[in-house]
């Protein structure tokens, strides 16, 4: 009897240890609770399919993501690796030596080398661009369009004599959405980012994300009055009240009413998720679709292309363990990508995505901008430090639109990023 | 120890011995208590003794206190002369000295925020208050009283975030030409008004908006305490008064209200510290966007959304500060009234 439990409890030993040894784990925390999710765990049984010796822990994170990666950074129990679009954050992360950098451990080839860039910082490479998004589009509704007899414009001019059209035609050219819970105002910013690109250019813009020029420099300024003529010009449903409101994932929605109560929204190529979901028959590329934000002035551009604003999540890695790595180069691979883009029509950061292997027009048309962009630029918000970019950049556009001096506005927004950087 | 607490005559008078011995330990302390404390039979009494019984009943509690309340409080304290960082000391962070306690007091959105919990607690303590007792006692003569009571106290039952978003949606904005989905809104345009960005208009209606959602979760709490004092309130003397002539006001005015002015006490401190770390309205409905900014929301943002605990953590101590004095106050008074009990 005795020895018959002897033997067992050795088994057990031997049976513990050896499966300890065997299986690893990856720990991944994710902040997508929508269709992203099922997606990313197709990416993931792929690849413990094809590892079987590793299992990956996937958590969850809808809300609140960056107060609780905080708090477990602080007590040293970050999660292996992370897809997240503060780039800003990374670099705090990076500067506190929180995060591996990845040059040599992981092969970047197989991410389309214009993106690779974005992940790089100080010398180092601390985030993999693998999950892209292109914000400069203008979403309308081409069957309103023809039936108006309007076109889609292909400078600046022409959008604006496109507005004022719609509006003496008694429409409404604009739908803003500026509002988004906790996050509001960030929509608004990517509208300034977009048009410094076109005004200033793709060099200041990057002087201003490094904050080496102050907000109130004339350019910056300039930029919000552009902005803000749509509001000036009544281009906007509801005006300022209306935009400071809508929640940036029902501003579509005005475009598909009969009549429509607006004509034109610019958002990034998330937004087709909300449409589909709020209006599931619409079919894209006909019922809607997508022009690029025309360029303004020519000096800013002056190959005559248009830039191009994306976001989007990069990979960090907090834990620098073979498994990890593995799993991250896995994602950077055209098996991940293409699980990525066939489930969710997302785009690709892979170098050799196909567009024509977009069922979705509008998502084909969006590959292909960001496949043949000359200048592409990553949202300045998520670059700037958090109090900037997640803080007064975002507060600063509510200010604006709600009607508080601009000088005024910038003073203060310069007056925080003083500190910040 | 157990013989001791066999109640016999003998023993008793030695116990007595005992207490006045233990006494001579508790204050004299070092000669007479060593001596005592020498023999074996003593410290098994000392150990018995109502000083010893009540320190170890308390430790637990002081303990507990002591490293969930007083630590973390002495560590905030120390951690807001330093600079901006998640960690909370290290090399990443520097010394800065008074600078947080100068943003606290200088910033204009900490001024706004300041301003604002000044409003709050003015606003809703007064109206939580005086609604509360108003209908506490008009509904103490309703035939429905029980009915109409659980129906004011039911916000109460809704979390906060809960009735943040319900109020949200009542307050919802849609540009003039389509459909009100708000409430309000819908009867402004009814009335043939032009509809109100009621969270947007600063800096007096949207804070309005914002402390009516408060007043009407708390109302029905201070209600049900008022209802409660206002029902241990002798009739016989009511009825004394009215037979003497005084008019309902007059009994209201010089019977009722001396009479819960020591529960109006308890539950305004009450109100005045809930409202003073209000957090989940202004969070879910505006996140102190236009000028709607509470401290206890820009402590979060600061510590959460820009990583600068030695901010927060000035901001965190600005917040106890103000609330200690209406604690003690809230406590003085509790004790008194259950000491009048």
């Amino acid at each position: 009897m005795r020895r018959a439990l002897l033997v067992l409890l050795v088994l057990t030993v031997v049976g513990v240890v050896g499966f300890a040894d065997e299986m690893k784990y990856v720990t991944v925390m994710h902040g997508w609770p929508g269709e992203q999710a099922p997606a990313f765990q197709k990416i993931v049984s792929a690849f413990e399919d094809a590892n079987p010796d590793i299992t990956i822990i996937v958590e969850v994170v809808g809300r609140d993501r960056p107060a609780l990666l905080a708090t477990r950074l602080a007590q040293g129990n970050p999660p292996d690796l992370t897809p997240h679009p503060w780039i800003g954050t990374m670099k705090q992360w990076a500067d506190a030596g929180e995060i591996v950098d990845l040059t040599g451990l992981v092969d970047t080839s197989d991410i389309n080398p214009a993106l690779v860039p974005i992940g790089e910082y100080d010398g180092g490479l601390y985030g993999l661009f693998i999950f892209p998004n292109v914000k400069s589009l203008v979403w309308y509704n081409p069957k309103e369009f023809t039936a108006n007899g309007y076109e889609v414009p292909s400078s600046w001019v022409q959008l604006q004599a496109l507005s004022q059209q719609i509006l003496d035609d008694g429409g409404v050219p604009w739908s803003i959405g500026l509002e988004s819970g906790a996050a509001s105002g960030w929509p608004g910013t990517d509208w300034i980012e977009d048009i410094i690109l076109r005004t200033a250019g793709a060099d200041f813009y990057d002087r201003w994300v490094a904050h080496e020029v102050p907000w109130t420099d004339s350019r910056v300024k300039y930029a919000f009055e552009v902005f803000g003529e749509l509001f000036l010009n009544n281009y906007v449903l509801g005006g300022a009240t209306g935009a400071l409101t809508t929640n940036f994932g029902d501003a579509a929605d005005p475009l598909f009413l009969s009549p429509p109560a607006a004509f034109m929204q610019k958002q990034a190529t998330f937004i087709n998720g909300f449409i589909t979901d709020h209006f599931p028959n619409l079919v894209a590329g006909e019922d809607y679709a997508i022009f690029p934000l025309p360029g303004i002035d020519p000096n800013a551009t002056p190959d005559g292309s248009i830039p191009l604003l994306v976001s989007g999540d990069v990979v960090t890695v907090f834990n620098n363990r073979p498994e990890v790595i593995k799993f991250a180069q896995f994602l950077t691979s055209e098996t991940a990508a293409g699980i990525w883009s066939s489930e969710l029509g997302e785009l690709s950061a892979y170098v050799d995505a196909d567009p024509a292997a977009y069922a979705n027009p509008i998502t084909r048309q969006a590959q292909e901008m960001l496949l043949n962009a000359t200048v592409s630029r990553f949202d300045g918000s998520d670059l700037m430090p958090g109090e900037v970019g997640a803080g007064i950049f975002w507060t600063g556009i509510l200010d604006y639109v709600s009607g508080i001096d601009l000088d005024t506005v910038l003073s203060d927004i310069e007056a925080v990023a003083q500190d910040a950087y | 120890m157990a013989a001791e607490l066999q109640p016999h005559g003998g023993q008793d008078s030695r116990r007595r011995t005992h207490i006045g011995k233990r006494i001579v330990v508790g204050l004299d302390g070092s000669v007479a208590g060593r001596r005592i404390l020498k023999s074996g039979r003593a410290m098994a009494r000392w150990f018995g003794s109502v000083r010893w019984n009540s320190w170890a009943f308390v430790a637990p509690a002081l303990l507990l206190i002591g490293f969930f309340l007083v630590y973390p409080t002495i560590m905030t304290i120390i951690r807001s002369f330093f600079g901006r960082g998640t960690a909370l000391f290290g090399p990443t962070v520097e010394f800065v000295g008074l600078t947080n306690w100068k943003y606290v007091f200088t910033n204009e959105i900490m001024l706004t925020s300041l301003r604002n919990n000044a409003l709050w607690a003015i606003l809703f303590t007064s109206c939580t208050v005086g609604f509360g007792l108003t209908l506490a006692v008009l509904l103490d003569r309703v035939r429905y009283e029980k009915l109409a009571k659980s129906i004011i106290f039911i916000p109460a039952a809704i979390s906060m975030v809960g009735a943040s978003i319900i109020w949200k949606f009542i307050y919802a904005y849609k540009p003039a030409h389509l459909a009100q989905i708000g409430v309000l809104n819908a009867i402004v345009v009814a009335f043939g008004g032009e509809p109100v960005g009621w969270l947007i208009q600063r800096p007096w209606i949207n804070n309005l908006c914002l402390i009516a959602v408060g007043i009407w979760i708390w109302t029905g709490f201070c209600m049900v305490i008022f209802s409660a004092a206002y029902k241990n309130i002798p009739r016989a003397l009511l009825e004394a008064a009215r037979i003497d002539g005084a008019g309902e006001w007059r009994v209201f005015r010089n019977i009722i209200l001396p009479l819960l002015g020591p529960t109006a006490g308890v539950v305004a401190t009450t109100m005045v510290v809930q409202v003073l770390k209000i957090f989940d309205i202004i969070y879910v409905m505006t996140n102190g966007n236009y000028s709607t900014e509470v401290i206890a929301n820009r402590m979060y943002k600061e510590m959460f959304n820009y990583n600068n605990y030695g901010r927060a953590s000035a901001i965190a101590v600005v917040l106890l500060i103000l609330i200690v004095p209406f604690m003690i106050l809230n406590i003085r008074r509790f004790a008194a009234q259950e000491g009048a009990r």
